[in-house]
């Protein structure tokens, strides 16, 4: 079945058809839709789940990891700031091991305040021991979140869940959606089994208890060491997805890579866009790419390294910051695996698209331009479209 | 020790083996010549390191009071946090110096 619908619209529906028990949530811009849906849909009696509307952010999050603690299938959906402010309880919540699955209407950091698109929120969460999918469009979305709970669920992952989507760009925008029947979403990612120790007063535990220094070490080790196994376990669970939904998806996506001169990096809303650059440069007789990143977190390393490892420029189009570092996050990480690669291609770093920023076909074409001129003793860190200080930009 | 995936423990009673009582830097002491014998200090104890023991052979404000039970405070765990003295009606808890 086919029906259109915006972003936040579509991971409601993802919770309902992933037999969600639990939703707590707060509703923050650009994910504000998410809550809406969701009690609609169990006011319309087409859900059947618990939803919780909590005073802040903080508390949707700790509701999140209580249900998940007793056992619950939980999910919730937040943005930016509200991301921010769940900050201390994500390490909790992977800490103590929780399957839980939340929607990220990735938007930028204020200040200034701004409501609009870039990944700083999401990407400035990623030591937090969350596994992080990008979406690229809204049946992405779909198909991604309910793969999460498959994943988090898994007795060798039990980690939390981001499902990044690109504010408004997927949030508010609407596509048609093809919907898989609700069974055989089921018989996809199977009973809420509870393969874990949960909070029952029939068998009492403590969750998450004190450890000290001989023995906290250990854990964090543990977290690492899932996280590495959700690379497979993800791998898995594509294929499974692909046999029974015949959507393929894997933690990257080439795009016309072969014989390659520039290779574009990204994530999320802004590489369908790229793919569409890719296409105009392709017919022009220019040889670009593009290599998406589905998982930021786990990171996937070694498929980086087969596409990436050889003489090649690559241009990372990079939706965040992190100031008083050459370079933003995405540019910094890719670098470094490919340090001790057989090939080190030439890495330009574009901080581009923030705040809501639009980025067109024109602009990556420029980007190609502007890579392909450049030399080993250009600048490698480029703001794209930055206005001179001091110009009167009203 | 195991290391129980998310820091998970299922046994119960197992804080008995978490000896707080090194944390303490200063020790209350229970003066039973004022001890009313209240309870107040057990009460209030959040470790639950006051114990109650047989009077008979405790000083006591009067003799009655020797048929009681007494507060013993259980240094093994006792944090020294002070709420006892703080608590304590008949200002018979005092606040020493921990000496090693």
């Amino acid at each position: 079945m086919y029906k259109v619908m915006k972003g936040n619209e579509v991971t409601a529906y993802a919770a309902m058809l992933s037999s969600v028990d639990v939703i707590p949530a707060y509703p923050i811009t650009p994910s504000t839709l998410f809550p809406e849906k969701i009690s609609e849909l169990i006011a319309n009696g087409e859900m059947n789940a618990t939803f919780i509307p909590t005073e802040s952010e903080h508390s949707a999050i700790s509701v999140a990891i209580g249900a998940s603690a007793s056992g619950s299938r939980v999910m919730t959906a937040t943005a930016s700031q509200g991301l921010a402010y769940m900050h201390e309880m994500l390490a909790i919540a992977s800490g103590m091991r929780l399957p839980i699955v939340m929607a990220i209407g990735n938007r930028a950091i204020s200040a200034p305040l701004n409501i609009w698109n870039d990944q700083q929120d999401s990407i400035d969460e990623r030591n937090s021991g969350w596994i992080q999918l990008y979406a690229e469009n809204n049946q992405e979305i779909l198909d991604l979140t309910i793969a999460a709970f498959k994943i988090s669920e898994n007795e060798k992952v039990h980690l939390p869940v981001m499902i990044c989507m690109d504010a408004f760009l997927l949030t508010h925008t609407m596509e048609a959606i093809n919907i898989p029947d609700k069974k055989e979403v089921t018989d996809f990612i199977g009973k809420n089994t509870t393969n874990r120790i949960i909070l029952d007063t029939e068998k009492p535990a403590t969750l998450g208890s004190f450890a000290s220094p001989e023995y906290y070490t250990e854990f964090r080790h543990q977290v690492t060491v899932a996280m590495e196994a959700a690379n497979s376990v993800i791998f898995d669970i594509f294929s499974d997805f692909k046999k029974r939904f015949n959507r393929n998806y894997d933690v990257v996506e080439p795009y016309r890579l072969d014989d390659a001169e520039l290779i574009f990096v990204s994530m999320g809303a802004v590489s369908g866009t790229i793919k569409d650059a890719v296409d105009v440069l392709r017919e022009q007789g220019k040889k670009a790419g593009l290599l998406r990143l589905v998982a930021f977190r786990p990171f996937p390393s070694q498929q980086i390294k087969k596409y990436l490892s050889m003489d090649v420029k690559i241009a990372v189009i990079d939706r965040n910051v992190t100031p008083g570092y050459d370079g933003s996050v995405l540019y910094a990480e890719l670098r470094s695996i490919l340090y001790d690669s057989d090939f080190k291609p030439e890495i330009i770093d574009f901080i581009a698209g923030l705040g809501g920023r639009d980025m067109t076909i024109d602009d990556f074409i420029k980007i190609y331009t502007l890579a392909m001129e450049m030399n080993a003793d250009s600048n490698h860190i480029v703001w794209e479209q930055l206005k001179p200080l001091g110009e009167d930009v009203s | 020790m195991i290391f129980n995936k998310g820091a998970t423990i299922t046994s119960t009673g197992n804080s008995i083996a978490n000896e707080t009582g090194s944390w303490r830097s200063m020790k209350p002491v229970i003066d039973y010549s004022k001890c009313i014998r209240c309870d107040i200090c057990w009460t209030y104890c959040p470790d639950i390191a006051i114990d109650k023991v047989d009077g008979t052979s405790y000083s006591a404000p009067y003799s009655q009071l020797k048929k009681k039970k007494v507060p013993k405070i259980n240094y093994t765990f006792c944090k020294g946090c002070g709420i006892c003295v703080n608590e304590c009606v008949s200002k018979a808890i005092d606040m020493i110096r921990e000496e090693i």
